[in-house]
C-alpha cells in the first residue's frame, strides 16, 4: 500500500473511482490501487459524448486489462459534460498518470449531496488496508 | 469498477512460492496452485520475452513415469501420437483421448531410456489424468507408473537470448540439442533433464530438476541472466505469448467436449500407425466425415478486446464461439482463438464478435497469429 497514491484532495468510492470536485462539476478516475490491480489497461470504453447521464452507483463504460475485463461504476450522478478523448490512443495514461492525463469523464453535478457518501482519503486507506 | 478475485486459500505451492513474494510478484489462483500472474507487469514480460528472455516457474505441472518392458506398447495405446518413432533423447506432444475421441488433457511424452518414458501433463489435470492413465495400464502387465509430480520441479527460459544465458549454466552443448529434444544435463552442478521445449513461440528450454534444487536454479538463472535483460515472467505473459503462437490451452481449446481433429492438432493423430489407440475409431470416423467444429484464429477489425466465451456471428447467424482472447502485445492486434462451423472457417471470413451486447468487426485469419521464422 505504501508505494500507491491516493491525494488528499480527493474523494474516493468503494469502488475504487476517486472525484475531484471543481464548483458544479466533477472530474472522475479511477485510483492508483484500481490500475495497479488491473495491471497494463489496453483499452477503455466510456461515454464519449457529452449530454449523457451517469447514475450514481451504476456502469458507465468498461476497461479492458490484458488479463481481464473491469466495469466502471458511476461514484456520482450527473451528465457528462467531457470525457477524456486522449484515452482512446493512450489507455495507459490510466496507469501512469490515474488522477492526471488518467482522468476519465467530467460531468455537471446534479445532487451534491451524493458526495457526504464519498471516502476522504484516510478513510479510502483504511478501506483498503481491511480488503 | 468491479473485480473478481478467486478465493486463494488451500492453494498448492511451488517450491518457488517465496521466489515469487520476494519479487513483488501478484499472486492468482490457477488450476488449484497460487501462481504468479506477473511481476513487472504482463506486456513488460511478454516484451522481453520476444526480444530477450523470460523465466518461468512451471513446477504446478505433472510428470508421470512410465516404465516396464510394455511401456511402449501401452503409450501407444494410451494416445494418437506414435510413440514408437520416438528416439531416446525426444518427446512429442499428444494428447489423452477418450473412446469417443474428445480430450482428457494434452501432453508431452518424454522417452528418457529404453523402457522409461516420462509424461508431463497440465496441473489442472494431474489427479483426473493420473487415475486415467493407471485404469488403461490395467491391461498391460509390465508396466509400472510413478506421479512424480510433488518432487519435480520445472523452470521454463524462453527468449532469443535463453541458450546464450543457459550456456553459461552447463556444460552440455546446448546449440546441438534439436527442438523437441532434450538432455540429461548438469545445470549450475544440479542435474536436470534440458529440454528444447517450450510454450511461447520462442526459442528456449525447459528444465525438470529435483524440487529441493530449484530455488538455487531459479537464482542462478536470474543472476547469470542478469546482465542479457532477463526477467521472471508470470501466468499473463505465458497466456499472450502462446495466444499469438496459436498454442492450445486445455480448458480452453481442448476439453472433453472437443477432439484434437476439431483442434487441428491431426498432425499429432496418427490413425494408420501400427497399434490402436483409444479413440482411434471415432477419430477415424471424425476424419471420414468431418469434424464438427473447426480452430480458427480471430482478429478483431474494430475497437475492443476478444475473450474466452464471446459468441462469433456471420450475419445474424451464430457460427461459432471464442475460446480465447487477448490484446496480442507483439502483432499489435486484439486477437482470439475459437471454433466455427467448418464451412466458415475461411481465412478472411468477415464475421463479428458480440462484446457484451455489440457486434464488433472481425475476421477469420490463419494460425499462428506470430511466427519467429524458426
Amino acid at each position: 500500500m505504501a508505494s500507491l497514491n491516493h491525494p488528499a484532495n480527493l474523494k474516493y468510492s468503494k469502488t475504487d473511482e476517486w472525484v475531484r470536485v471543481e464548483g458544479d462539476e466533477a472530474v472522475i478516475g479511477i485510483t492508483d490501487y484500481a490500475q495497479d490491480q488491473l495491471g497494463d489497461i489496453v483499452y477503455i470504453e466510456l461515454p464519449w459524448e457529452s449530454g449523457q447521464t451517469l447514475a450514481g452507483e451504476e456502469k458507465f463504460g468498461d476497461l479492458e486489462s490484458v488479463k481481464a475485463t473491469s466495469e466502471l461504476v458511476a461514484p456520482l450522478s450527473g451528465s457528462i459534460v467531457g470525457a477524456n478523448q486522449e484515452l482512446k490512443e493512450h489507455p495507459e495514461y490510466i496507469n501512469d498518470y490515474p488522477y492526471e492525463k488518467g482522468w476519465m469523464v467530467r460531468i455537471k453535478l446534479t445532487d451534491a449531496s451524493q458526495l457526504d457518501d464519498l471516502l476522504d482519503a484516510d478513510s479510502y486507506l483504511k478501506y483498503l488496508q481491511g480488503r | 469498477m468491479t473485480t473478481n478475485d478467486g478465493d486463494v486459500s488451500r492453494l498448492k505451492r511451488t517450491p518457488l512460492y517465496e521466489q515469487h513474494q520476494a519479487l513483488g510478484a501478484r499472486l492468482v489462483e490457477f488450476g488449484g496452485w497460487e501462481m504468479p500472474v506477473q511481476y513487472s507487469g504482463i506486456l513488460d514480460e511478454h516484451q522481453a520475452v520476444r526480444t530477450r528472455a523470460g523465466l518461468f516457474d512451471v513446477s504446478h505441472m505433472g510428470e508421470f513415469k512410465v516404465e516396464g518392458e510394455d511401456a511402449l506398447a501401452f503409450l501407444q495405446y494410451l494416445v494418437p501420437n506414435d510413440v514408437a518413432r520416438l528416439e531416446i533423447g525426444q518427446a512429442l506432444y499428444t494428447q489423452l483421448c477418450m473412446p469417443d475421441g474428445n480430450v482428457i488433457d494434452d501432453l508431452l511424452v518424454y522417452y528418457l531410456a529404453e523402457n522409461h518414458y516420462m509424461l508431463v501433463v497440465n496441473a489442472a489435470n494431474i489427479d483426473k489424468d493420473f487415475t486415467w492413465v493407471q485404469e488403461q495400464a490395467r491391461g498391460f502387465e509390465h508396466v509400472s507408473l510413478s506421479n512424480q509430480s510433488a518432487t519435480t520441479s520445472l523452470i521454463a527460459i524462453q527468449g532469443p537470448k535463453a541458450l546464450e544465458i543457459l550456456q553459461t549454466l552447463t556444460d552440455s552443448d546446448l546449440a546441438s540439442i534439436r527442438y523437441y529434444h532434450f538432455v540429461p544435463g548438469v545445470v549450475d552442478g544440479k542435474d536436470c533433464i534440458v529440454s528444447r521445449t517450450g510454450y511461447t513461440g520462442e526459442d528456449g528450454f525447459e528444465l525438470y530438476g529435483a524440487s529441493p534444487d530449484a530455488v538455487a536454479l531459479w537464482q542462478a538463472l536470474l543472476t547469470a541472466g542478469k546482465p542479457h535483460g532477463l526477467i521472471p515472467a508470470g501466468l499473463g505473459a505465458r497466456d499472450t505469448l502462446r495466444l499469438e503462437a496459436g498454442l492450445c490451452l486445455y480448458g480452453h481449446e481442448l476439453d472433453e467436449h472437443t477432439n484434437p481433429l476439431e483442434a487441428r492438432l491431426g498432425w499429432t493423430v496418427k490413425l494408420n500407425k501400427a497399434s490402436d489407440f483409444i479413440g482411434r475409431d471415432a477419430l477415424r470416423q471424425v476424419k471420414a466425415q468431418g469434424p464438427a467444429k473447426l480452430l480458427v484464429g480471430v482478429n478483431l477489425l474494430e475497437r475492443g478486446v476478444p475473450r474466452s466465451g464471446y459468441a462469433i456471428f456471420s450475419g445474424e447467424r451464430q457460427i461459432g464461439i471464442l475460446t480465447s482472447g487477448a490484446p496480442g502485445p507483439t502483432v499489435q492486434k486484439n486477437i482470439g482463438i475459437g471454433y466455427v462451423e467448418p464451412a466458415e472457417a475461411t481465412i478472411g471470413n468477415q464475421i463479428t464478435v458480440d462484446i457484451r451486447g455489440r457486434r464488433i468487426a472481425a475476421q477469420i485469419v490463419a494460425l499462428p497469429f506470430y511466427d519467429r521464422k524458426r
